[in-house]
C-alpha cells in the first residue's frame, strides 16, 4: 500500500478534458452472449466442414478420425472468431480453456464410460441372487447364469486382504511412527529402501513369493501366500502415506505433551495418533485399495480354483482380480457375463472401502462430537472426584498421592520451560 | 525427543541474596521402561521392514545370478527367450515394455496436466471437491477392469483410428504397419489389432488418474498471493497459469509422469489381456505383437524349469531396477521442487 501524495508545488494542471465519456462500470463476471454464440458458432461451422470433407472430399470411415478432425477445425475456427473481437493474449486464453475442459470432459467421460461399461456388460449377471451365495464348482462353462456364482472368490478376497492388513497395518504404522520418532541414520536407510519398495512391479513381488515360500520352501500354493505377496506390496504405501501424515503433526502439540511430564509412548498414543487418525485411515485405505485389486501376485502364488476353499492355509484360494481374469479368458458369453459382474462387485468394494474411509476418517480430531465430548467429561468428574478423595485423607510421607501428583513430583521438567518463578524479576 | 531429567538441585549456598552462586545443573536423558520398551519395538519394526524389503532384492539378485552369469552380456541384447536352450535375453521385451510406458505416458500426461488444471483452476467451486474424490476413486480402480475394458470394446473401435494413423503419418517409421494394405477394402483388422499402441492406451487410462491426482495436489497448492498479484497484474487466467501455477507445479507435474511411468512400465494383467507376444524387437506400435517383461512373467512362470525361473527373476530384475531408477529420479526432481516432498 502505497499513497501518492499531491505535490504543492506542481505547475498549474492541465484542464481535464471532457473527450472520453463517463465510465460504464465494467462485468467482471458472468458469460456474455457473445462468447456463447462463438463457441456454438465455431461447433456448428466445424461439424459441417468435417462433414462435408469426409463425405465429399476424403473417404474418412473411421468415428475417431472424424471426431479428431472435427476438433482441429474446431479449435482454427474458434480461434478466428475470437481474433476478430479480442487481441492476441485473449484468444490464447479462450482457446486454453476451451482446450482445458476438452481434456477434463475427455478423461472423466472416459473414466465414467469404463465404469457404466462394466457395468452394462455384468448386468446380465447381477440380478441373479445366486451369483453371490454359489461358487463354480458345479457350473460348466455352457450353464447359464442361474446357477453358479463369485462367492468363494469374495470369500478369498476378503480372507487374503484380512491376513495382508493384519500383516500390514501394525509393521506399516510401527515403521511410519519410527521413521518420524527416531530420526537418524538408520531411520533414513529405512525410509530409502521403503521408498525403492514402492517402485517393485507387482507381478515381480509375486515371483519373489512364489520362488521363496513355494518353490524354496515348499509351501502349497495357498491364500496365505498370496497374502504374502500382496502384503509386501501394500507395505511400502502404508509406511510411505503413514509417514508423511505424521511429520505433518506440529512439533509444538508433541512438545507440549513432552513439557507436561509425558513419555514418548504416551506422547505417541494420545497426542500424534488421534491428530493424524484421518489421515492414518486414508493410507490404510489406499494400501487396501491397491492390496484388493492386485491380480498377478495371486496368479502366482495362489492359484484359480472353482469351488469354495476358506481354509488359507492349504490349497489354492481366488480372488476377486483373478476371478475376473478367469472368466473372460473362456470364450462363453456367460461367463464373459460373469466376468464384469465380478469386476462390478470389485469395483463396488472397493467403492464402499472409500465411502468408509470418509465416515471414519473425515472426522478431524478438533472437531469433537458430542459422545466424545460426554466422556471426556465423565473423565474428568471422576479424576476430580479422586482429587478430593485423596486429598481429605491425605497419607503421611512423601508417596505419591494420585496419578496427577505423581506426575508433579516425580517427573521431569523440561528445563526450557519458563516456570512463574523464573519470570518474576 | 528426549525426555530430560535435571538432578536435584545445588543445596542453597549458605549466603542469601546473591545469584552468582548458581551451579549449571547436569541435565541427562533417562527414559521410563516403557518408552525404552517402545522404542525397542519402533527399531525392531523398523528393522523389520528393512529386512524384509532388502531380502526381496538381494534374493531377486541371488536367484537371477544364474541366469545372468550364462548369459552375461548377451542378455541384454539377445531377442528370444529359450532360456533351456541358452538363447535368451531381454532386447526386445524391455523395448516392447518402454514402448507401452512411452505410449501411454504421451497419452496420459496431457490428458492428466488438464484434468487436474480443470480442477484445480476452471471448475466451479461447488463441484471441485466432487471431482477431486472422482479421480481419486477412479486412481483405485483395479488395473484388470481397465484391461476387460481394452480387451472387449477398444480393441474392436480403435482399430479405425489404428488404420488412420498409420495410413496418414506411416512416414514416420514407428507408425508403419507391415504387411498392411490401405488400398485393400477386404483387408482384415487384424494386423492392427493386439498391438503396442493398444495396450499403451488401457495402461494411460489407468494411469491418467494416478497422474492427475498428484498434480492437482499441487497445482492447488500453488500460492494465493502470486495468483492474486498475477491476476491483479492484469493477467488472463492462462497467463496467471502458465507463468505462476504451472512454474510452482512443474516438480509435482515430473514426479507424477515420474510415478505414472513406474506404474506403467510394471503393468501385467491388462497387457497380458491385450498383448499377443512376439520376441522380436516390435517397433511398429500400430502393428500386431509386442511384449512386455511383466505380461513374459505371466506367460512363462508356471511352465518353467528352475534355470528358466532363473531367467524369469533376471527380467524381473531388470524390470525393477528400472522402475526404481525412475523412482528415485522422480523423489529427487520432487524434492527439490518448490513444492516440496510432502505429496
Amino acid at each position: 500500500m502505497t499513497t501518492v501524495l499531491d505535490r504543492p508545488t506542481t505547475a498549474a494542471q492541465p484542464p481535464a478534458r471532457e473527450t472520453t465519456p463517463r465510465e460504464t462500470r465494467r462485468q467482471l463476471t458472468g458469460v456474455r452472449v457473445s462468447d456463447l454464440l462463438e463457441l456454438c458458432g465455431s461447433a456448428v461451422a466445424a461439424l459441417a466442414m468435417t462433414a462435408f470433407v469426409s463425405t465429399q472430399l476424403a473417404p474418412i470411415t473411421s468415428p475417431l478420425a472424424f471426431v479428431a478432425i472435427a476438433l482441429g477445425a474446431f479449435l482454427a475456427l474458434y480461434a478466428l472468431l475470437v481474433w476478430m473481437t479480442s487481441p492476441g493474449v485473449a484468444v490464447r486464453d479462450r482457446l486454453v480453456t476451451v482446450v482445458v475442459h476438452g481434456l477434463a470432459f475427455t478423461v472423466l467421460a472416459a473414466l465414467v464410460f469404463v465404469v457404466t461399461f462394466t457395468f452394462a456388460r455384468g448386468a446380465k449377471a447381477l440380478p441373479h441372487l445366486n451369483f453371490f451365495t454359489q461358487d463354480m464348482s458345479l457350473a460348466g462353462p455352457l450353464d447359464p447364469l442361474s446357477t453358479g456364482g463369485i462367492a468363494h472368490a469374495i470369500v478369498g478376497t476378503l480372507v487374503q486382504i484380512t491376513i495382508a492388513l493384519a500383516i500390514t497395518v501394525p509393521l506399516g504404522l510401527l515403521t511410519a511412527v519410527f521413521l518420524t520418532e527416531m530420526p537418524g541414520r538408520f531411520a533414513r536407510l529405512v525410509r530409502t529402501v521403503v521408498e525403492a519398495m514402492t517402485a517393485l512391479p507387482s507381478i515381480v513381488a509375486g515371483l519373489f513369493v512364489y520362488a521363496t515360500l513355494i518353490l524354496a520352501l515348499g509351501i502349497p500354493k495357498s491364500g496365505v501366500a498370496a497374502a504374502t505377496a500382496i502384503s509386501i506390496m501394500m507395505l511400502p504405501i502404508m509406511v510411505r502415506s503413514s509417514d508423511v501424515v505424521l511429520r505433518l503433526v506440529p512439533s509444538t502439540l508433541k512438545e507440549a505433551s513432552y513439557a507436561l511430564g509425558a513419555g514418548q509412548l504416551r506422547t505417541v498414543w494420545q497426542v500424534v495418533l488421534p491428530t493424524t487418525r484421518s489421515g492414518l485411515t486414508t493410507a490404510v485405505i489406499l494400501a487396501t485399495a491397491r492390496g484388493i485389486g492386485e491380480t498377478s501376485p495371486v496368479l502366482l502364488t495362489s492359484g484359480f480354483t472353482a469351488s469354495m476353499n476358506t481354509n488359507p492355509t492349504n490349497g489354492p484360494m481366488v480372488s476377486l482380480p483373478l476371478a475376473i481374469f478367469q472368466f473372460v479368458k473362456s470364450p462363453e458369453p456367460t461367463m464373459v457375463a460373469r466376468g464384469f459382474g465380478t469386476a462390478a462387485v470389485l469395483m463396488l468394494l472397493v467403492l464402499a472401502l472409500f465411502v468408509t474411509a470418509r465416515v471414519v476418517g473425515g472426522r478431524t480430531p478438533l472437531k469433537v462430537d458430542a459422545r466424545r465430548r460426554a466422556k471426556a467429561a465423565r473423565r474428568a468428574a471422576r479424576d476430580e472426584a479422586r482429587l478430593e478423595r485423596t486429598s481429605r485423607h491425605r497419607p503421611r510421607g512423601r508417596r505419591p498421592l494420585s496419578r496427577l501428583d505423581e506426575l508433579i513430583d516425580d517427573e521431569p521438567v523440561h528445563p526450557k520451560t519458563p516456570t512463574p518463578d523464573q519470570e518474576q524479576p | 525427543m528426549s525426555i530430560l531429567e535435571i538432578d536435584a538441585p545445588a543445596p542453597p549456598p549458605p549466603t542469601a541474596g546473591t545469584g552468582d552462586a548458581d551451579v549449571p545443573r547436569r541435565i541427562g536423558t533417562r527414559r521410563s521402561a516403557s518408552d525404552r520398551a517402545f522404542r525397542a519395538v519402533l527399531l525392531a519394526a523398523g528393522g523389520a521392514v528393512l529386512a524384509t524389503m532388502g531380502f526381496v532384492g538381494c534374493f531377486l539378485l541371488l536367484r537371477a545370478w544364474d541366469a545372468l552369469s550364462r548369459a552375461g552380456w548377451s542378455f541384454l541384447t539377445t531377442q528370444a527367450w529359450e532360456p533351456d536352450s541358452g538363447n535368451f535375453g531381454i532386447a526386445a521385451i524391455l523395448v516392447g515394455t518402454v514402448l507401452i510406458a512411452t505410449v501411454a505416458v504421451t497419452v496420459a500426461v496431457p490428458l492428466a496436466t488438464g484434468t487436474a488444471l480443470y480442477i484445480s483452476e476452471y471448475a466451479p467451486t461447488r463441484v471441485r471437491q466432487t471431482l477431486v474424490s472422482i479421480v481419486d476413486l477412479m486412481a483405485a480402480i483395479p488395473s484388470v477392469v481397465f484391461g476387460l475394458w481394452g480387451f472387449f470394446f477398444l480393441q474392436g473401435h480403435i482399430t479405425g483410428l489404428a488404420r488412420w494413423l498409420s495410413t496418414t503419418f506411416g512416414w514416420f517409421p514407428p507408425f508403419q504397419v507391415p504387411g498392411a494394405d490401405p488400398h485393400d477394402p477386404l483387408a482384415t483388422a487384424t494386423v492392427y489389432t493386439s498391438s503396442t499402441f493398444i495396450a499403451g492406451l488401457v495402461v494411460a487410462m489407468m494411469i491418467t488418474p494416478v497422474v492427475a491426482s498428484i498434480m492437482r495436489e499441487v497445482f492447488s497448492q500453488a500460492p494465493v498471493g502470486e495468483r492474486e498479484g498475477a491476476l491483479a497484474l492484469g493477467s488472463t487466467r492462462w497467463g496467471m497459469v502458465r507463468r505462476v501455477v504451472l512454474p510452482y507445479g512443474k516438480g509435482g507435474m515430473i514426479g507424477g509422469t515420474m510415478l505414472g511411468l513406474g506404474r506403467a512400465l510394471g503393468e501385467t494383467i491388462a497387457v497380458y489381456m491385450i498383448i499377443s507376444p512376439v520376441f522380436a524387437i516390435q517397433w511398429h506400435v500400430l502393428a500386431n505383437g509386442g511384449s512386455s517383461v511383466s505380461s513374459l512373467i505371466a506367460l512363462r512362470y508356471g511352465e518353467s524349469t528352475p534355470f528358466g525361473m532363473s531367467a524369469l527373476m533376471a527380467a524381473g530384475l531388470a524390470l525393477f531396477l528400472m522402475t526404481l531408477v525412475i523412482n528415485f529420479a522422480a523423489s529427487s526432481v520432487v524434492a527439490r521442487s518448490r513444492s516440496g516432498a510432502s505429496s
